[in-house]
Formats: C-alpha cells, sequence, structure tokens
C-alpha cells in the first residue's frame, strides 16, 4: 500500500503470535526496548486456533509484572488486525510510538546511559513484534 | 503433585535488597508441572528481577540454575561447586526444597520465591486444585474416594453441614460441597448406605498436629 | 431422667416445649445478658445461647449461661467446635455442669470466614456428631474420651440442630438418624419458612420412627421487614423462604411489615403444633428479644406447663 509507518519501530516476525513468550517480552525490554505490541490475527481467525489467545493472556501477565516491577505496563500492549489491515497497521503504530514518546525512555536507561555511548544512540527504539 | 504459585515480585525484591550476586534455582518437579518454578520460570524471574534492579540503579548478576529436584540431597550438589560464589539463593522450589538448600548450604542465605500451597491435581490446564492434607491416615476408602479432611471446610466426618446449598460450601459458592460430592459418588456406587454409619472421632496425632514427621522403610534403609 | 433439665422434664411429660435464644454482647458488660434474659424467662422453658455465632466475637456462650442460670433461668449452652479441641471440649463440660447448666446443644458451628477473624485457624477436632458422642459418653459412661474415668459425671439433656432445607434433601434425615444414633435427645431446626418442605421432612423422619426417639422443636424466626426476608432468602445458605412470603410481606406497608412479620411467625407455630412428631417450637428472634414474649402468647402457649 505504500504507507508510512515511524522508523523507530522494529518489526520481529514470528509464525503465529502463540509463539510469544513471557520471557520473549520481558527480554526486549532487558534489552532496552522502550515499548513493545504484539500484533496478532484476529480473534477467532487464527490459523492454529488460540494462538493469538494465548498471547493476549501472556501479554496481560507481562504487563503486571512490568507494573510491579515499575517498568510500567503501559509500555507494553496488544493488538489484533488482520494482514489486510494496512491503514490499522499504521494507525497502531502511530498510536503506540505517540504512547511511548509521552512515556519517556525505558526506565533502565536512566542509569545505564552513564555506562555506556550505545546506550545512547539506542533512544526510542520499540519493538513490533 | 505439590502445588505453588509464584510471590510477587516486589516481594522478593525486597528479599534480595542487599545482594548483587544470586543464583535462582528452579526444579524440574511438582513446580515445573503447575509452572511456577521450572526452568521457564526461572528464566521469567530473573529477567524480572534483573529490570526490576537496573530500572533502580542496582544491577544485580543472576545465575539461572534449574536443578531435577530439591528435595533428593543428590540432586542438589550440582550446583555446590559454585554456590560460594553468590551472596543469596533464590528457590523457586517448594517449601521442601527451599529448605532442603538451607540445609545443605549452610553458609548463603535461602530466599523463597513461591508459597507453596497444597498437594493437588490439574483440573485443567491452569487450573489446580487441593485434594489431599497429609493426614497419615488414609480413609479414602470410607467415602468413596473423596476426602472429608481437604474437601470439606471444615473437615467434618459425617458431614454435610447445615450451610451445604445447591452442592457448594457455605464458604465460597465457587468451591463443590465436600460431602455433596461423597454423597453423589457412594450414590453412584449404589453404597448409599454406608453413609448412615458414623465415622469416629479422628487420630490428629499422624497429622501435622502430632509435630513434624518422619517415615523410615528399613527394608530400603543402607 | 438423664439430667435435672426442666426441658427435659416438659418433653417427657408430653408437653409442648417453648425455648427461644440470647445472642450475647460483643463486650463485658453482663448487663446486656440480664436484660434480655428478664424479657423472655417467664415465656420460655429453657433459653439458648449462641457460640461465637457466624464466627463473630461475642462473650462466650459458657459465661452468658452461668449469668442466666444465676437469675434462676434455664439455659442451653451451645458449643461449636470450630473453636476449641476435645481437651478444652471435654473441660468445658466440666465446668458446665458444675455450673448448674444442664442443657447442651452440640454444632459444628460456622466456618470462621463469615466472621470478623477471617484469619484465624479452625478447629474441628471433632465434628457435631463427635460433640454428641462425648457428651453421651461422660455422661453415661463416666468415661473421657482418652478411656480415663470421670470423676463426678456431668448430667446434660443433649441437642443437635438440623437443617431440613440444606442439600442434599434426601440425606438430611439420614444425618439426623446419626445424630439420635450417637445420643441427641432433642432437635432444634433450623427457622422454617417452606412449611411444605417442612412437611415432607418430617414425614421422612416419621418413615424412619425417629420422631419417637428424638423430640424436634421447629425452629421460627419473625421477619422483621421486607428487607430482612430479602436477605434472608438470597444471602444465608441453608434457608428456604418461599416467594409467597417475600410477596405477602411487600403486599403490607412498611409500619406494618413488622406486625406481619409476627402474625407470619405465630401461623407457623400453630401449623407446628398440628404436625406429629414435632413436641415443640424454638424462637429465634434475632436481636428482637422483646417480641418473644407476644409471639408465645399470641400463639397460645401460655401458662408454660408445671412440672409434674
Amino acid at each position: 500500500m505504500r504507507l508510512s509507518y515511524p522508523p523507530n519501530i522494529k518489526i520481529i516476525q514470528v509464525p503465529c503470535t502463540g509463539k510469544v513468550d513471557v520471557l520473549y517480552l520481558l527480554k526486549s525490554f532487558q534489552r532496552g526496548a522502550d515499548g513493545v505490541y504484539v500484533a496478532g490475527c484476529m480473534e477467532g481467525n487464527c490459523h492454529y486456533l488460540t494462538g493469538n489467545l494465548r498471547a493476549r493472556k501472556r501479554v496481560e501477565y507481562t504487563k503486571k509484572i512490568l507494573d510491579e516491577i515499575g517498568i510500567g505496563g503501559e509500555r507494553l500492549e496488544m493488538y489484533n488486525m488482520s494482514a489486510a489491515q494496512g491503514p490499522r497497521f499504521v494507525e497502531i503504530a502511530n498510536e503506540m510510538t505517540e504512547r511511548i514518546k509521552k512515556l519517556g525512555p525505558n526506565p533502565i536507561k536512566l542509569f545505564a546511559a552513564t555506562k555506556s555511548e550505545e546506550g545512547a544512540q539506542k533512544e526510542k527504539e520499540e519493538c513490533f513484534v | 503433585m505439590i502445588i505453588g504459585k509464584g510471590k510477587s515480585i516486589k516481594n522478593i525484591l525486597a528479599m534480595i535488597e542487599n545482594h548483587s550476586k544470586i543464583i535462582v534455582a528452579g526444579c524440574r518437579g511438582c513446580v515445573t508441572v503447575c509452572s511456577a518454578g521450572g526452568e521457564k520460570e526461572v528464566g521469567i524471574l530473573s529477567a524480572a528481577l534483573s529490570l526490576g534492579r537496573e530500572k533502580d540503579g542496582k544491577p544485580i548478576e543472576i545465575k539461572e540454575v534449574t536443578l531435577e529436584r530439591q528435595c533428593d540431597p543428590e540432586y542438589l550438589e550440582s550446583i555446590r561447586s559454585f554456590v560460594d560464589e553468590y551472596e543469596a539463593v533464590v528457590s523457586i522450589a517448594c517449601g521442601a526444597g527451599v529448605q532442603f538448600l538451607a540445609e545443605k548450604f549452610r553458609k548463603i542465605p535461602l530466599y523463597p520465591g513461591i508459597d507453596t500451597n497444597f498437594i493437588g491435581v490439574t483440573e485443567t490446564q491452569g487450573v489446580w486444585t487441593e485434594r489431599c492434607q497429609a493426614c497419615g491416615d488414609c480413609k479414602l476408602h470410607l467415602t468413596g474416594g473423596i476426602c472429608p479432611i481437604s474437601r470439606c471446610a471444615k473437615s467434618l466426618f459425617n458431614g454435610p453441614c447445615g450451610g451445604s446449598s445447591k452442592g457448594k460450601c457455605e464458604v465460597n459458592p465457587e468451591v463443590d460441597c465436600g460431602w455433596q460430592l461423597i454423597y453423589d459418588r457412594l450414590k453412584e456406587l449404589g453404597k448409599l448406605d454406608q453413609l448412615e454409619i458414623i465415622i469416629p472421632i479422628n487420630d490428629w496425632s499422624t497429622s501435622r498436629d502430632g509435630g513434624p514427621r518422619k517415615i523410615i522403610r528399613e527394608d530400603l534403609t543402607l | 431422667m438423664t439430667s435435672d433439665s426442666r426441658l427435659e422434664k416438659i418433653l417427657s411429660q408430653g408437653d409442648f416445649a417453648v425455648t427461644s435464644e440470647c445472642g450475647p454482647p460483643r463486650g463485658a458488660d453482663p448487663e446486656i445478658i440480664r436484660k434480655k434474659g428478664t424479657l423472655i424467662k417467664d415465656f420460655v422453658d429453657a433459653i439458648n445461647v449462641t457460640d461465637n455465632q457466624t464466627s463473630v466475637v461475642r462473650m462466650s456462650s459458657f459465661s452468658s449461661c452461668v449469668i442466666l442460670k444465676q437469675m434462676g433461668i434455664n439455659p442451653v449452652l451451645q458449643m461449636v467446635t470450630r473453636d476449641r479441641n476435645r481437651i478444652a471440649i471435654q473441660s468445658d463440660i466440666l465446668g458446665a455442669a458444675a455450673l448448674g447448666i444442664n442443657n447442651i446443644l452440640c454444632l459444628s458451628g460456622d466456618h470462621q470466614k463469615f466472621g470478623d477473624h477471617a484469619k484465624a485457624k479452625n478447629v474441628y477436632d471433632l465434628d457435631s456428631i463427635h460433640l454428641i458422642q462425648t457428651v453421651k459418653q461422660m455422661r453415661d459412661e463416666g468415661k473421657f474420651l482418652g478411656g480415663d474415668d470421670i470423676k463426678g459425671k456431668p448430667r446434660f439433656f443433649i441437642g443437635a440442630a438440623a437443617n431440613p432445607f440444606a442439600d442434599p434433601f434426601e440425606f438430611r434425615v439420614i444425618r439426623l438418624a446419626k445424630k439420635v444414633a450417637a445420643g441427641a435427645q432433642f432437635i432444634q431446626t433450623q427457622c422454617i419458612y417452606n412449611l411444605d418442605r417442612f412437611k415432607e421432612w418430617m414425614q421422612l423422619v416419621r418413615d424412619r420412627g425417629l420422631h419417637e426417639k428424638v423430640h424436634i422443636l421447629g425452629g421460627v424466626t419473625p421477619m422483621k421487614s421486607l428487607g430482612m426476608a430479602n436477605y434472608m432468602k438470597k444471602m444465608v445458605p441453608g434457608m428456604d423462604v418461599p416467594d409467597e412470603l417475600i410477596a405477602r410481606i411487600k403486599g403490607v406497608p412498611k409500619e406494618k411489615q413488622a406486625e406481619e412479620g409476627i402474625k407470619m411467625c405465630v401461623e407457623t407455630i400453630q401449623h407446628l403444633r398440628e404436625i406429629e412428631g414435632v413436641h415443640g417450637v424454638h424462637i429465634m428472634a434475632i436481636e428482637w428479644e422483646e417480641m418473644v414474649p407476644h409471639i408465645v402468647q399470641n400463639a397460645g402457649l401460655l401458662p408454660r406447663p408445671k412440672i409434674e
């Protein structure tokens, strides 16, 4: 469709969001992601039947962990869309980018930034899984 | 199996506040089956603790290990070679495992990363319920295979009480009345007459009330 | 007679017995119990004192019974197994007997989750049937549960509770039979609103011949208001409040609802007197003890019989 979406989004493709584990989500933040969102198929349309439902549950679980440790569950979100919904994809990309901009960088970078220069260059990196 | 559930991360962070190098130890036994303390949970807990500490500017080094079991002394030996290099161990095995580690590794503080809840079964994925209270004197033959101690909130031996309503316990409308279950089962087995017999006063000395317990099998000791 | 209990004598001589209950205070003031006792003592044959009912801490049934006994009233000691083990139970049975208390109602007790101390450990060393057996053994065999002899046997008229409205319905009578076999001599039932269901239960009781082995006192509680009626219907486990009753209270203006509740209570008592096997009534006017004289009078139960 040649629609453009914010350049700060890093896409990680998986065959089904059912593959996404709580651990991948936490590790993304450990590696400096400011925000993470999981884009799965519309509920009821999962090729593997319940993969996207499991993903949603894991996202909810991880949000709670993120809240508890003070990173903030709002930095993580689950969205559902069909592969054909180009404009929706862009809409979400913008929505999430705006949200994360408001929240600021991943809190771990506030201390890590003093340790390495590479850390400073990783500003505003988001993961789109 | 023994069922447990992870303590809140906040709680665990408070325990390890003053440590900067710890081991998170899981177990491939019961806690793996109930997704509380297996290898995966070790990974998740370690990631969460790391993130939480880094955010506060107090990074922590975590070694992740998952032991075959934490309730047999041979398996605990697998960490002896490096345990002294660390300041604490957070064990996410059941209470028995945490304690056994503490017994075998005297110089290092042991912290429990889960709450051990009960002996139970998997009803469906993600749902576990209590079945056994380890009373030490099993009476399941008297009650159609359903335990009055663990499944009746009052551990009545001649229930149900007057609060049993529509098959549910007065304590929680989502909990089955243990005695309704016993009644139904004995009915299915055609053995309702068993319920006319008074089950006598219990000897609680074989359960926790009698003090910490020990079993010795002479035929097996070396 | 197995005890010096007036209640036992009244029932043995074939009279329709009347008992009621006092809820003890949530404090240490004995006057509260004395006042309640004074209100109802001339209208009943015995007065129950509840034992930390619904697991809410109150002055103990034991001490309240002693206060009533000192006033010349016949108390029924309600004892639950939730809060005490067999050692404390046997000890209290001896103590109560020593202080002249001669009626005991053996209960398991509401789970502590209902009360104001939900974090407490519960005991349930014995259940209600075991408790009945215990009192009987102490009284008749003069032996403690552990086997030692008792020097100075306690004498008690032993009671138990029955709930014809809890589930499973078919099993309720079997459980009653167990209580009778264990030694129960009188039964006080959960409050009756569904007379048809109660009559069904009584038929099952008579089919087993239990009405000849134990004295059944039907429980009644007057409704104070529509709110109370709805609460009892929806929130109290093991309670059966028929829709017609709710409708009847609803159909009356708010100021008249209490009066209607009393009327219905009196009618229930009159029905109970007609049922074969029902030997008395147990009036539970929760925090409304002042209505008991009125109810007893209107139900035609005065004067209370003399002991022959």
